[in-house]
């Protein structure tokens, strides 16, 4: 019985694929240092490749979040992104209470736009934002309310695959909508911008711009340790098991609603701090942010990488959004059918992604 | 064993004015192997629903030992020990044939359970061994995916076994099986009652012959006939509504 007790070995590919992220953390890792070289170096970097990079580290963040709910759990949400905006909406208030006097209307306690708006005090959900620590915690609190209270309505009232997207999709709307409105007591269509500091530390600072970068470097790490160590426990394989025959797992006493409860509110949380670091990295957080495209692009992103295999979601985050970068520059117009092109092209040729061709690769050549 | 019976009384189901089950009782004692046979539209997969907690009954008393299965959701039946075997065998084609025993065997079923759970070399053994049981050791690593039909079917039992249930139901396991397989699926059937209840629902009558235990035919959601199996073969109501047709 000895074949039934040992595990396979890891496989060539799973070693390959580890050596791989190892040499891509570190290439990461150095751009802030090259970008200290003298300017005529060969090897400098330029303040917008560094800055670019760090919001993509976030974007990777919340495509492995994404991954964990639809790749793992089969929790296809075309929201995703409103986690992501609520997580950098509280990490907007902590940045807004810390400009204190130092606004364009002075005042001592109110940001701008509520003096502007006419506000007199602080709307009570404001308190305890000057505080990081109580910020932090709100980075991940609120996102994970959210996600609790919608994924329990929603998975103990059985509603799985297109009504599930649907819903969160009108989720991701319906926020928008109310954080458009002025009364909403979070600046309207403007949102927050004209951040001063962080922790002491001035924002917009080469220092800065390196310490936030190594900050999200770091949520993505422990983000991916996170997720490998939890996907590979038999949680992983209930998670799967669940995507793949949901009513099956019940049968054999899996109380699926929790177990999908559980994967979505951990995603939502980390996707409320992959909001929260590209927050202070881009400067400004505007209701913009929960609009469904963004959602639907996240989507893309793992689709591309290939989903349920957390490395094809970093893969996705990181080649689509180069991609973005260049032809909204080169092509601007072009930028959408691109996109939607990618998608089809995706689904049709490459179900299992770009990870999916890789293998296809290794397989050809008989490795 | 608790030896709890299971214990069907006046059960009605009605969808749409169309009643699946119609004042169905039935009684399965601890350890009975009982087939139950009828023809398409009897009821069977309804009763196997209303047993499992999928569909809630109109009317009528479901119950195990002293439980009130009306009341249950679908994992708490199942942690009460009954399990359940599909028509179309379900399993888990992602995971291998380990996995998915694994994820079946008696453990705690929570999220946090799960993520603490590791492998004992006692939960490994109980693995092989219902592995041996089934015939899939060989293919241990393999994913469920790439199993033949019949071998699908033995996992899904396999996982049955490693729920440890003390009833358990199983819905026509041996269509699309070729006769040497049949006739294994029947010994393994018969090897497990005994300690467990065991229900086949089954439309292959040589194949609830060589179970050779007591069968109840059911029609239009009542019960028909019951007794062994020359008894109702020779039953005329039986007779008439299906096995002349």
């Amino acid at each position: 019985m000895s074949i039934a007790l040992t595990a396979p070995p890891p496989s060539r590919m799973r070693l390959g694929i580890r050596t791989g992220l190892i040499i891509a953390v570190l290439l990461l890792a150095a751009l802030p240092i090259l970008n200290l070289l003298p300017r005529d170096s060969a090897f400098h970097v330029s303040d917008f490749i560094v800055s670019v990079t760090g919001k993509w580290i976030c974007y990777a963040v919340l495509a492995l979040s994404l991954d964990l709910a639809w790749g793992y759990a089969g929790i296809l949400s075309l929201g995703h992104g409103a986690f992501f905006a609520l997580g950098g909406y509280a990490m907007g208030m902590h940045l807004m209470r810390l400009i204190g006097p130092r606004g364009a209307y002075g005042h001592p306690v109110l940001p701008d736009f509520m003096v502007f708006l006419g506000y007199t005090e602080l709307p009570w959900f404001w308190h305890g934002f000057q505080s990081f620590p109580y910020a932090m915690l709100m980075v991940m609190l609120v996102p994970g309310a959210l996600a609790l209270v919608v994924g329990f309505l929603a998975f103990r009232s059985r509603i799985t695959g297109v009504y599930l997207s649907i819903l969160t999709q009108a989720m991701t709307y319906a926020l928008m909508l109310a954080f458009f409105r002025n009364d909403m007591g979070f600046g309207g269509n403007n949102g927050f911008t004209d951040f001063k500091e962080l922790l002491g530390m001035p924002l917009g600072t080469p220092s800065a711009r390196a310490v936030l970068f190594y900050a999200s470097l770091v949520l993505l790490v422990g983000s991916m340790l996170l997720c490998a160590a939890l996907t590979r426990t038999k949680y992983g394989r209930v998670l799967t098991a669940i995507r793949d025959a949901e009513s099956r797992a019940r049968f054999l006493g899996y109380d699926t609603t929790r177990h999908k409860l559980f994967a979505f509110v951990l995603s939502a949380m980390l996707a409320g701090l992959a909001g929260a670091l590209y927050v202070p990295q881009v400067g400004i957080i505007n209701p913009g942010e929960f609009s469904p495209g963004n959602s639907i692009e996240a989507v893309i992103w793992v689709a591309v990488g290939g989903r349920g295999t957390l490395v094809g979601a970093l893969l996705g985050a990181f080649s689509v959004n180069a991609l973005k970068t260049w032809l909204t520059s080169a092509a601007p117009d072009l930028w959408l059918f691109a996109l939607g092109g990618l998608f089809v092209a995706v689904t049709l040729f490459l179900p299992r992604g770009l990870i999916g061709l890789f293998d296809r690769v290794k397989k050809g050549r008989g490795a | 064993m608790k030896g709890r019976s299971l214990y069907l009384d006046g059960v009605t189901v009605v969808f749409d004015g169309f009643r699946a089950l119609n004042n169905l009782s039935l009684v399965v004692e601890p350890g009975e192997l009982r087939a139950i046979i009828g023809p398409n539209g009897a009821g069977k997969t309804t009763m196997m629903d209303v047993i499992t907690g999928k569909t809630r009954p109109t009317s009528g008393t479901v119950r195990f030992g002293d439980m009130d299965l009306t009341r249950l959701d679908e994992p708490t039946i199942a942690n009460l020990g009954i399990g359940r075997k599909f028509q179309k065998p379900t399993v888990f084609d992602d995971l291998t044939v380990f996995e998915n025993i694994e994820l079946a065997l008696k453990a705690p079923r929570g999220p946090i359970a799960c993520i603490k759970w590791h492998l004992t070399g006692e939960a490994a053994d109980r693995i092989g061994q219902v592995m041996t049981e089934v015939g899939l050791v060989e293919r241990a690593h393999d994913p469920a995916g790439i199993l033949s039909h019949g071998q699908r079917q033995w996992l899904e039992i396999g996982m049955l076994l490693a729920q440890d249930p003390e009833l358990l139901l199983v819905d026509e396991p041996v269509a699309g099986m070729t006769d040497a397989e049949t006739e294994h699926t029947a010994a393994m059937l018969v090897g497990i009652a005994g300690k467990r209840s065991v229900v086949v629902v089954e439309h292959d009558l040589e194949f609830v012959r060589a179970l050779g235990r007591r069968v109840t035919v059911l029609h239009e959601g009542s019960v028909l006939s019951e007794g062994s199996i020359d008894h109702v073969q020779n039953d005329p109501r039986v007779i008439e509504v299906y096995l002349g047709r």
